[in-house]
């Protein structure tokens, strides 16, 4: 049984609090109507007071949605979504206030905790507000989010970045958003991608001007700030000529949505000489113990490495949600461009998770590299899908991929499906993939010398995903090397 | 009170009986020896005394300084002192040994209710004790017994035992996979370990590692069972005539 699982528990009781102290009517009356319509579709364009052009855009993807089907070949079994009986708009919940973290569940506190999240943060997590009278006392003392969040805007717009929801970029850089919209994933591209373009909510948007390095991990902006990753979510990224930016999305922290079905898309596109460093800590609702609830987290993530020399890295770690269906993929058409994709997956209990990437070599003398650390413990099924593919013109391609399974107890299932395609003779892909078992006697050897046996099973799995973990912006590689041992307590023994 | 006391233990494996009433009573400050041809349940007692499982004890007891070990896990008999060096050491890919031995050792000193140890002690600590057994820093910066040879392996053995400090020693079949120089080097590991406060059970088929690890007492195990105890040179006796005369005593 997932551990978060009782935290998060907990979580959706502050819920129930909520809905007592009133907050429930107010809600209703920001949610549009149950099901999708074209009349669903401009409510929500409506509601981000959008351009013309792009409520045209959502009724175009709309309509085509309309005629596609649900993609079946994934290794995962779900019962079938009533696309009509889902809410597709809801303005972010107002979260319960309190004034101090004493009024914070002691066990979400113990979780925090044991990841690392240092209080100041937690309060900002959990939406602590201080009375007005005892906050100016807190200033000095207390990081304030706020402050923070002001000196980070200033920073970045000396540098010329723009980061902002993607509701008000819509508004704001008309130009620059109708310029890569839909470039990178057309609205095309896949069912949920399309279901995406007609009913995403909001998002991050980001452009990073020429010759410019982003001057701070925009994680560290998010953490603080942004909470509220919404069901269709939108992001866009673009960094222009030589610029620089490494981006984090989610937080080590257990999350909840009432939404059970999430679909995000991910653009990101890189000209001659820039790089993009995407990571990703997923800790979605997982469902409870028989399997009930949890998050669908289907997912469309993609950058192209538009120009020559540009780079691509995709970081993640996925170890919630119930059912994850993700392939965060480099399209290489730029001479010289490099994608990467480092995966840490994790399914316990009853989870199912379906993950990959795509390389695709367009341009030459280009090279990816993939590293994935699959990890199922419970009754789960845990899912390596892969595609490395050197287009007939995309001479001297290289491909490295090292995909390694590890399974927990003997009720689980890892597998791993690889596609190679190479359309050219100098192709060079490299494939190797491991399937292993935590063994009784690793874990008694540990034990032996006094670890418990979810220290030694966190130790061992800590061990074998070590390659990934360096990827990850330093401050998060430690909280989650946490994650990962909690989201593996209660998998053994 | 003896340090660590076996009484009438009989143990299954499945639907076999591996031990059959065995007794062994260990003091402080003593070297046992227990020899025996292969399957007479010289590794199944280690096994049952640290904790392995897939054991099932039918009878008897284990008691250690009088309370009942049968009834902890193995990570507690850890902390309270009950060490095994590994016939086989097992490799952890990705977790170095320098990050295990503070991991492990921290668990034990949490359990006991101590402090932990801060990088820098920890440090200065394994630096002494790894310089003692001639075992380069270099090698506990490498994941834990991978691609280490099988000397260097039994060092690591010795070496968290020299860390761990513990109260009863087993060391399984040391010998095994080693030459003779890399056996003098164990050997002498473990000799600077012996004290008036720690006991060592040495179990071994062969009479050689008893040349460089003196026991106090050594036990013959026969179908098992101990058939015949004695001092040292019933070692020597054993490497005469062999295990033969006592396979119809058992």
């Amino acid at each position: 049984m997932p551990a978060v699982q009782e935290t998060v528990d907990r979580v959706r009781q502050i819920d129930v609090d909520q809905y007592r102290y009133g907050f429930e009517t107010l809600i209703e009356s920001d949610k549009a109507p149950k099901g999708l319509s074209e009349d669903t579709v401009r409510f929500i364009s409506a509601k981000k007071n959008e351009p013309a052009w792009m409520l045209e855009w959502r009724l175009e993807a709309y309509r085509r949605w309309l005629t596609m089907t649900e993609p079946q070949w994934a290794r995962v079994n779900y019962p079938k979504i009533d696309y009509q009986d889902l809410y597709y708009y809801s303005a972010p919940k107002p979260k319960k206030t309190v004034s101090s973290l004493d009024e914070i569940d002691p066990e979400i506190l113990k979780t925090y905790e044991k990841l690392g999240i240092p209080l100041r943060e937690v309060e900002v997590l959990e939406g602590v507000v201080r009375p007005e009278g005892q906050r100016k006392i807190a200033v000095d003392a207390v990081f304030d989010s706020v402050s923070v969040a002001t000196t980070f805007q200033k920073e970045l717009k000396a540098a010329g970045v723009i980061f902002m929801p993607i509701s008000e970029a819509i508004r704001e850089h008309p130009d620059l958003v109708q310029k890569y919209l839909g470039t990178v994933v057309p609205t095309s591209d896949n069912y949920f991608a399309t279901l995406n373009s007609a009913v995403f909510s909001d998002g991050s948007f980001v452009y990073v001007p020429p010759g410019v390095r982003c001057p701070m991990e925009l994680s560290t902006y998010f953490r603080i700030n942004e909470r509220n990753t919404g069901q269709f979510e939108r992001t866009l990224i673009i960094a222009d000529k030589g610029a620089y930016v490494s981006y984090l999305e989610g937080c080590t922290a257990p999350q909840r949505d009432e939404n059970q079905l999430h679909a995000a898309v991910v653009e990101l596109v890189t000209h001659d000489d820039a790089e993009i460093k995407y990571s990703t800590v997923q800790n979605w609702y997982p469902g409870n113990s028989e399997g009930k609830g949890g998050i669908y987290n289907f997912v469309t993530k993609r950058g192209d490495c538009r120009g020559n020399n540009s780079k691509i890295s995709w970081t993640q770690v996925e170890t919630g949600s119930a059912i994850t269906w993700k392939y965060p993929s480099c399209i290489l058409r730029g001479d010289n461009s490099r994608g990467e994709f480092y995966s840490i997956a994790i399914s316990n209990g009853h989870q199912q998770v379906d993950s990959g990437t795509k390389m695709i070599h367009l341009g030459k003398n280009t090279t990816s590299r993939i590293i994935s650390k699959g990890i199922a413990a419970g009754v789960s099924q845990n899912t390596y899908r892969g595609l490395v593919t050197a287009h007939r013109k995309a001479t001297g391609a290289r491909n490295f991929t090292a995909c390694d399974s590890l399974l927990i107890g003997d009720k689980c299932g890892a597998h791993t499906v690889p596609y190679v395609e190479a359309k050219n003779s100098s192709a060079l892909f490299e494939h190797e993939a491991t399937t292993s078992k935590i063994s009784e006697d690793v874990l008694f050897y540990c034990v032996q010398r006094g670890l418990s046996q979810e220290e030694a099973v966190g130790l061992v799995v800590n061990g074998f995903v070590k390659d990934v973990l360096q990827q990850l912006p330093m401050e998060f590689a430690v909280e989650a090397q946490k994650l990962i041992s909690i989201s593996l307590e209660g998998s053994v023994g | 009170m003896s340090l660590l006391e076996v009484k009438d233990l009989k143990v299954r494996v499945e639907e076999r009986e591996i031990l059959h009433g065995l007794s062994l009573t260990v003091n402080p400050g003593e070297v046992h020896a227990i020899m025996g041809p292969n399957g007479s349940g010289k590794s199944t007692l280690s096994h049952v005394i640290a904790g392995k499982p897939g054991y099932e004890v039918t009878g008897g007891e284990i008691l250690f300084r009088g309370e009942d070990l049968l009834e902890m896990s193995p990570d507690q008999r850890a902390a309270k002192g009950v060490f095994l060096a590994f016939q086989y050491p097992v490799e952890i890919p990705g977790v170095t040994t320098m990050n295990f031995l503070r991991t492990a050792l921290n668990a034990q000193r949490r359990a006991r209710g101590e402090s932990e140890f801060l990088v820098p002690d920890f440090l200065k600590k394994v630096r002494n004790v790894a310089a003692s057994l001639n075992i380069p820093m270099d090698m506990l910066k490498r994941g834990v017994n991978v691609g280490f040879s099988g000397g260097e392996k039994k060092r690591n053995e010795i070496l968290q035992m020299a860390l761990f400090e513990p109260a009863v020693c087993i060391l399984d079949e040391m010998d095994s996979g080693l030459d003779i120089d890399a056996l003098r080097v164990a050997a002498d590991g473990v000799n600077a370990l012996r004290s008036p406060d720690r006991a060592m059970v040495v179990i071994t088929h062969y009479q050689r590692l008893l040349n460089y690890i003196v026991p106090d007492f050594v036990h013959v195990m026969s179908k098992g069972r101990v058939v015949k105890s004695g001092g040292k040179e019933l070692a020597l006796e054993l490497e005469a005539s062999g295990y033969a005369q006592f396979e119809d005593a058992a």
